[in-house]
């Protein structure tokens, strides 16, 4: 029998949330291990890097426009942009290049 | 040192918050294409606060998947997060409880971590339930109306927000990578990594991200360990 869409909802909720929760109650203390203090320094900027490229190029329509996209963005954040500048300009460079390439190319 | 507000958490949120609403939003259409109730599809982000998991998710319940395919499908794609978490715990101020934890964890996101993570000193109670308050309403809003209306807006427009949390990532990471070579270092270490593994591995994408990650942090930090991570 399949189960319900409540028990399939209850398994995914369940080990989602429990393997962000263990790790935040089980380490209370401060780590002051050099080697993992180290690896916990560069460890976001690794795990976004990974889930931005080559992710971004998929997430068009075109490869083109996510290239414009990250162009754009890596721009901006040089100059030293907020997120939030960063985020909606990128988008707006995706649109206009998408729609070049629709609608003049 | 200097505590940041709820106003200030809130204010971070913003970029998250509009991120959401478009990569939910198209959360909320392919739930509906899949054949589930739009309760269904709210249900599903309200309680799971996650992206790929989700997207893994709905075939899993749609195709009558078994309960060990979905608790072993989520567990490798959203095992990222136990690192995340690892990191976060490291940068909570002191006056964050035991509940505050278990109610944090629930909207511990890629971004949410990410923003969390960038800021210069550790982050209060009140700084983190700003931070993560806009970004649940988000995506939670944004698959409702995604699944509600998904089919009037034009695709373009669509395919464009989908880069926003791409570009929030590199807006959090290309400063840094600025001002230390050594993260500047890392990244590429840890792009490269990412492309060989997705061009030429059938890994799934789950364990993708932590490899690379586990791999890239960790040559760094043999070969450019932190002086001076404590504040």
């Amino acid at each position: 029998m399949t189960p319900n869409f409540f028990i399939y909802l209850l398994v995914m909720a369940g080990v989602t949330y429990l393997v962000r929760v263990i790790p935040l109650i089980l380490v209370k203390k401060e780590i002051t291990n050099k080697f993992l203090l180290s690896f916990l320094y560069y460890m976001p900027y690794a795990v976004l890097t990974v889930m931005t490229i080559p992710g971004i190029f998929f997430a068009t329509t075109y490869t083109a426009s996510a290239v414009v996209g990250l162009i754009v963005a890596i721009i901006l954040a040089l100059r030293g942009k907020g997120l939030t500048t960063v985020a909606i300009v990128s988008c707006l460079g995706v649109l206009v290049t998408e729609l070049l390439i629709t609608y003049v190319i | 040192m200097k505590e940041y507000t709820f106003k200030e958490g809130l204010k971070d949120g913003i970029p998250i918050c509009l991120g959401y609403l478009s990569v939910s939003f198209a959360f909320g259409i392919f739930c509906i294409q899949s054949g589930l109730s739009i309760i269904e599809a709210l249900l599903i982000s309200a309680t799971n606060v996650t992206s790929a998991g989700q997207l893994a998710g709905v075939p899993i319940i749609v195709g009558g998947g078994t309960l060990v395919e979905m608790a072993v499908t989520q567990l490798v794609i959203n095992l990222r997060y136990a690192l995340m978490s690892v990191s976060l715990s490291q940068k909570f101020g002191s006056d964050i409880s035991m509940l505050d934890r278990l109610i944090i964890a629930f909207v511990n996101t890629d971004e949410v971590f990410a923003v969390a993570s960038g800021k210069e000193h550790k982050v209060s109670r009140n700084y983190m339930f700003g931070l993560i308050l806009l970004p649940f309403l988000g995506w939670t809003s944004g698959t409702l109306i995604g699944a509600v209306a998904g089919n009037i807006f034009p695709a373009v427009v669509i395919a464009s927000l989908g880069v926003a949390i791409y570009g929030m990532f590199v807006a959090i990471v290309v400063p840094v990578a600025k001002r230390d070579k050594n993260v500047f270092i890392c990244v590429i270490i840890a792009m490269i990594l990412s492309c060989l593994f997705n061009f030429l591995t059938k890994v799934p994408s789950g364990f993708i991200i932590i490899i690379c990650a586990v791999v890239a942090s960790t040559i760094m930090a043999i070969v450019a360990p932190k002086e001076e991570v404590k504040e």
